[in-house]
């Protein structure tokens, strides 16, 4: 198993250690989660996949939980600005 | 005991009472509402709040068709949060013998004035990409519209009220009958009653013959634009018209918001509110088979709800021949909201003697009588 992993955020190259879930990819690549309905910007909040505030796009597949996925390889993340 | 009189009392304070309140209140009537719960918290709620018209027989023809524009009318002064869209419905044809059922659905509509298109296979899969492939073509009714039915019903109550109606929360009604209305600490007086209880009407009436038809609805999370129209396969009316056993269809609505709703089922005998897990399963396989990749969205609740069902599927509009004190509104099945509008002009015109728009034989509850007598 690599100890690192490159994935992107909002096609931003990140490298996170093995086992790092998107939310840190996310953190780390200094952005936020999502919008919500109202336009506030959001983060993770439970980080146990029950408060949903850390929903984002993963491969193309949007409300993903970002705390309960593992980063992997190539991943593209995207995230609202 | 207080009591006060009205000239019209409604029982029910569901989207087809607060449409009977708006209009009673508007030609000048005396009118309270009264419901044990909020207004549009049953069944209401629980719909779909698809506007469409029906083909099944002459009578819903005509009411569905009537309310329809009703509510078109009725758009431009509805607030934001009714969500009204006009999207139009797609009937998916599965193969060659659902075409034929198309093309009798574009003459019938057609000769009533319907706008109505023919699409053929490869047209069906532009208009609603994440259908699966395949299919053989669809009718598309561009008139056919969505809303958020709580709130529409809110917007009917609060027409309701600001032409004088007054509304009465919180009193579960026992009794009605001889122009009174019975509820727990409360008697309201009325020259007319409407019962607009829903699936509940038959409890303040036990003779009257209105079941329980149990629903199951799914709501996704936001996927803005995965679904255009509200998408109805051909099928859906045999699921309708079966009148014994538990049956599911392909039914998905898009919301404003890019939510998407997730039918349909129907139950009868069914009397508990817990989702069933196994018709909750048939009803997602059937929607996948159409739109397969409905499988890879999150969805955030699913529920149940009561329509209201007549033995014939026509609702009963118009005064109870057993007391005439007595007007029912209710038994629109599947069609309560889109029927709302019409049944709340029908019930106004007969409580003031006004010829109406369309012919009221076909709703009149007097039918019932006639069929035991001739059973």
């Amino acid at each position: 198993m690599p100890e690192s992993i490159e994935l992107r955020v909002n096609r931003k190259p990140i490298t996170v250690p093995s086992g790092a879930t998107v939310a840190v990819a996310v953190a780390m690549a200094g952005s936020r989660c999502r919008r919500s309905v109202t336009g506030e910007l959001r983060s993770p909040f439970c980080g146990m996949g029950i408060c949903f505030e850390c929903r984002v796009t993963v491969d193309g597949k949007a409300h993903r939980l970002s705390c309960q996925i593992l980063c992997q390889s190539g991943m593209e993340v995207s995230v609202d600005d | 005991m207080s009591r006060a009189t009205y000239d019209v009392v409604v029982v029910g304070a569901g989207i087809v009472g607060a449409a009977c309140a708006s209009q009673l209140a508007g030609r000048g009537l005396r009118v309270a509402v009264v419901d044990r719960e909020c207004v549009g918290g049953g069944a209401t709620a629980a719909g779909m709040g698809h506007i469409v018209v029906m083909s099944d027989s002459e009578a819903q023809f005509a009411l569905t068709r009537y309310s329809q524009l009703l509510w078109r009318d009725l758009s431009s002064e509805m607030p934001a949060d009714v969500e009204y869209q006009q999207c139009g419905t797609i009937w998916v044809a599965e193969d060659e013998e659902e075409m034929g059922e198309v093309r009798r659905k574009q003459a019938y509509y057609t000769q009533r004035a319907v706008p109505v298109e023919v699409i053929d296979g490869s047209t069906l899969a532009r208009l609603e990409p994440n259908l699966r492939q395949g299919f053989a073509g669809a009718l598309l009714v561009p008139e056919d519209a969505v809303l958020y039915p709580p709130c529409a019903a809110r917007c009917l109550m609060e027409l309701a009220k600001a032409k004088g109606a007054e509304l009465h929360l919180g009193f579960t009604v026992s009794r009605i009958g001889q122009g009174r209305v019975c509820a727990r600490d409360r008697e309201f007086s009325a020259g007319a009653i409407v019962n607009a209880a829903g699936a509940w009407a038959s409890e303040l009436m036990p003779e009257l013959d209105v079941k329980k038809r149990k629903g199951h609805l799914l709501i996704t999370d936001r996927y803005a634009g995965f679904v255009r129209h509200a998408l109805v396969e051909l099928g859906y009316l045999k699921s309708v018209h079966s009148l014994s056993s538990d049956s599911v269809a392909f039914n998905v609505q898009p919301r404003i918001t890019g939510q998407i709703l997730i039918g349909s089922s129907r139950q009868y005998g069914a009397e508990t509110t817990g989702v069933d897990s196994e018709i909750l399963s048939r009803m997602l396989r059937r929607a996948q088979k159409y739109m397969p990749g409905l499988g890879e969205l999150s969805t955030i609740r699913a529920w149940t709800g009561f329509r209201a069902a007549t033995p014939d599927r026509v609702p009963y509009i118009g005064p109870w021949p057993e007391d005439k004190t007595i007007f029912l509104a209710t038994g629109h099945e599947g069609l309560g909201i889109t029927a709302a509008l019409g049944t709340g002009q029908l019930v106004a015109d007969q409580l003031t003697g006004t010829k109406s728009r369309i012919p009221i034989e076909p709703y009149l509850p007097a039918r019932t009588g006639a069929e035991r007598i001739h059973a």
